[in-house]
């Protein structure tokens, strides 16, 4: 019965070191020809594909008016419970809106429910992914925050409508 | 006794009844939307149709009588295939409306499509368009669009109120509901057919889009708005309530409670402007906020300054058993009271016989029981009144009552008071006068009893939490959004008063005094109570229950 060898025990070719340095040298080189994946962020940003699940938005439309009836569902399916709706009646067709309507980002698992719930087609996920505060209040984003303009929420909506 | 069978089991039933009715006492349900058990047979519906045997046709399980030897089957193809097919023409012209609709979460037509539709609908026409903002009286907002025609809310108004106020006009798919020429939904209970109507197409202008019916949480408590206590659901969100329903008691209030005890007895409670936050003593002619430590003991050394004979307590048939007795007994122990009242609120002639009584407040045979009255040759109300204005009283309790507003004089009277004490939820005529206020809780913010007109004796459960509550602690109910706030997540931050119910104030006051009140809950001035009240002997929170108990006494004038 002999001494079984420890896996840190190294050869002399192991203690050596260059073998090693010149492989790790050889794939930083072969890198070098082949195309480039990073970006420079901040100064390029990379501009996600329409699945994306970016932060919630809700969808503004031309006139300017919400979507959104405040109808609360996407607050009950919330798993994390990061939405909160109040509403109140409004003279326009719809009867109700939302007064507040809040989304709590620190909350928020981009799970994309909301999303999926919504009768209206009023709340989507942008592709939007740049959530930055300094302190609990900041994170709570409102309407002001939440309204995003139809145009710019084309791709989404369409790629609801075909994969949804 | 004749015995029908019903989906293969086999019951009793007493003449007269219907299928729907065995059934349900026998916790069969069939589904029905216009059958109420309170109001007459209508059969326009028809989504109760059942088979039974021997009848060549299906028929409807609400007026069709049980019959000896009857079999009557509830879930066969041919019972199913005709629920499916009344859902589908139901739903036919009925929107989509779900989103926006208040009674989403508690809709019966929502429920029966999800267990008797058949889910999708074969219906490619335009649906009827009605209007949808119909104001049928000061109270009831009604979408026609949404009505199935049930026609509960026709019956209700004709035979519970007693007004016949309501109608159907036109024909066939364009049927609506109306009021009569020159009439108003107006009656005193038209907010009832809100909670009958199978549909969101009767809503109240007071809880319109105000909260989804998940997003609150409910407390069985009683209508403090007159002596009849209608067993009522106090509805939270936020620590603020937002609407009261009525809860089913037989003995007490059926089904229904009154438009004005719906909507007049829970404002104050929310109200942020005239709610008492906090104990305040006058300083320099201002009321100041002080701590509960301060105000009690300038209350008691103020107190003690008079003579015993110099001062009267005034209690109230708003305030609880338990507060009452807690008063009386404070006052007699501490400070040998004999001039010790309350003030009745009757208002004559505003009674019906119904629900509505004469007696504005909810206590005023549990106040009279608990022994809230001149004790020998003390002073009644009156008196003390007369003994304010001949100065032999010169320093005035009064726990939970508006004094200042029963008479015009009374408000310049209290004012000459050399000190005048009151506990009130809400600033009003007397709490401008006080020189030491001390908060008390709403009766939806605490545990206690009430005795109502006829004698039944029931509870009242904390709805909205004050300083001195907590949700999950206290065992009060609870919403998905109370069981997982946080305090950084503002749904959780509902406003919380700094306020205390009276038992306990004076608790407090008695600790500063030789004889001391050892209570540390509500059951124990219950159980207080029950062993010196004889009205009350035997009783306990759990007996009471949801339901309440009927007492016996000869104070009982059982007059509506």
């Amino acid at each position: 019965m002999g001494v079984k060898k420890r896996q840190k025990d190294l050869t002399t070719l192991d203690k050596l070191y260059l073998p090693e340095i010149f492989k790790g040298l050889a794939l930083t080189f072969k890198s070098m020809f082949k195309p480039k994946v990073t970006m420079e962020y901040p100064e390029v940003k990379f501009e996600p594909p329409a699945s994306y699940r970016g932060r919630p938005v809700l969808v503004q439309e031309e006139n300017g008016v919400e979507r959104c009836v405040a109808c609360g569902l996407c607050s009950r399916v919330c798993p994390a419970l990061a939405i909160e709706v109040r509403a109140n009646e409004t003279e326009l067709e719809k009867e109700r809106y939302p007064e507040t309507f809040e989304i709590n980002m620190i909350r928020c698992i981009f799970c994309g429910f909301c999303e999926e719930v919504c009768p209206e087609e009023a709340i989507v996920m942008s592709k939007d992914y740049e959530l930055v505060f300094t302190n609990r209040e900041d994170a709570v984003y409102g309407k002001d925050k939440l309204l995003v303009p139809v145009h710019k929420l084309k791709d989404r909506l369409e790629f609801l409508r075909n994969f949804k | 006794m004749p015995k029908i069978t019903i989906d293969g089991k086999q019951f009793d039933f007493n003449h007269g009844q219907t299928i729907i009715e065995t059934a349900k006492e026998n916790g069969i349900e069939i589904p029905h939307f216009c059958w109420h058990p309170k109001l007459s047979i209508s059969g326009n519906c028809r989504i109760c149709l059942v088979e039974v045997e021997k009848m060549p046709k299906l028929v409807i399980a609400c007026s069709t009588l049980a019959a000896d030897g009857m079999v009557v089957n509830t879930q066969s193809d041919k019972t199913i295939a005709a629920r499916n097919a009344v859902m589908e023409f139901i739903l036919i012209n009925h929107p989509l409306d779900c989103p926006i609709c208040d009674e989403a979460g508690e809709c019966k037509l929502q429920d029966y499509a999800f267990k008797h539709g058949t889910g999708e609908s074969r219906f490619v026409e335009e649906k009827q368009h009605k209007d949808k903002r119909v104001e049928l009286g000061p109270r009831i907002m009604f979408d026609a669009e949404r009505c199935i025609s049930c026609s509960r809310c026709i019956r209700f108004s004709d035979e519970i109120a007693g007004r016949n106020q309501l109608t159907f006009i036109r024909r066939g798919d364009r049927v609506t509901i109306t009021t009569f020429p020159g009439e108003e939904f107006d009656n005193p209970y038209t907010m009832n057919t809100i909670d009958i109507c199978p549909v969101g197409a009767l809503t109240s202008k007071d809880f319109r889009f105000k909260s989804r019916v998940w997003e609150m949480s409910s407390t069985n408590s009683v209508c403090t708005g007159c002596a009849r206590g209608c067993n009522t659901e106090i509805w939270v969100r936020d620590n603020k309530i937002q609407r009261l329903t009525p809860r089913i008691n037989e003995t007490v209030n059926g089904h229904w409670m009154c438009d004005d005890g719906r909507l007049n007895t829970f404002k104050h409670v929310n109200n942020e402007e005239t709610r008492i936050d906090g104990p305040h003593i006058r300083v320099d002619g201002q009321l100041t906020k002080v701590t509960w430590n301060e105000a009690v003991k300038e209350a008691v050394k103020r107190l003690k300054s008079f003579n015993n004979t110099e001062i009267a307590f005034i209690g109230s048939a708003f305030a609880t058993v338990e507060d009452n007795y807690a008063f009386q007994k404070f006052s007699k122990a501490n400070f040998n009271a004999t001039n010790l009242d309350f003030a009745r609120h009757v208002v004559p002639g505003s009674g019906d016989d119904i629900l509505i009584c004469e007696d504005k407040t909810p206590n005023s045979l549990g106040a009279v029981l608990t022994g809230i009255q001149p004790v020998a040759d003390g002073m009644n109300l009156a008196e003390i009144i007369n003994g304010i204005k001949s100065k032999k009283i010169k320093a005035l309790y009064i726990m939970e009552d508006d004094i200042a507003q029963l008479d015009s004089e009374y408000e310049t009277l209290l004012a000459k008071l050399d000190l005048l004490i009151v506990h009130a939820s809400n600033k009003n005529k007397t709490t401008t006068l006080a020189d030491i206020l001390l908060p008390v809780s709403t009766y939806a913010e605490k545990h206690g009893t009430i005795v109502n007109v006829d004698g039944m004796i029931q509870r009242m459960r904390p709805a909205v939490a004050t300083e001195e509550l907590e949700r999950s602690l206290d065992q009060m109910p609870m919403s998905r959004w109370d069981k997982f706030g946080t305090k950084f997540d503002r749904w959780a931050r509902g406003k919380k008063y700094d306020a205390k119910p009276s038992w306990k104030i004076l608790g407090l006051l008695s600790q500063e005094l030789p004889n001391k009140l050892k209570y540390k809950m509500a059951e124990d001035v219950f159980e207080d109570v029950s062993q010196h009240v004889k009205e009350f002997s035997g009783l306990d929170y759990d007996l009471i229950g949801e339901m309440g108990v009927k007492i016996k006494s000869d104070k009982i004038t059982a007059k509506v």
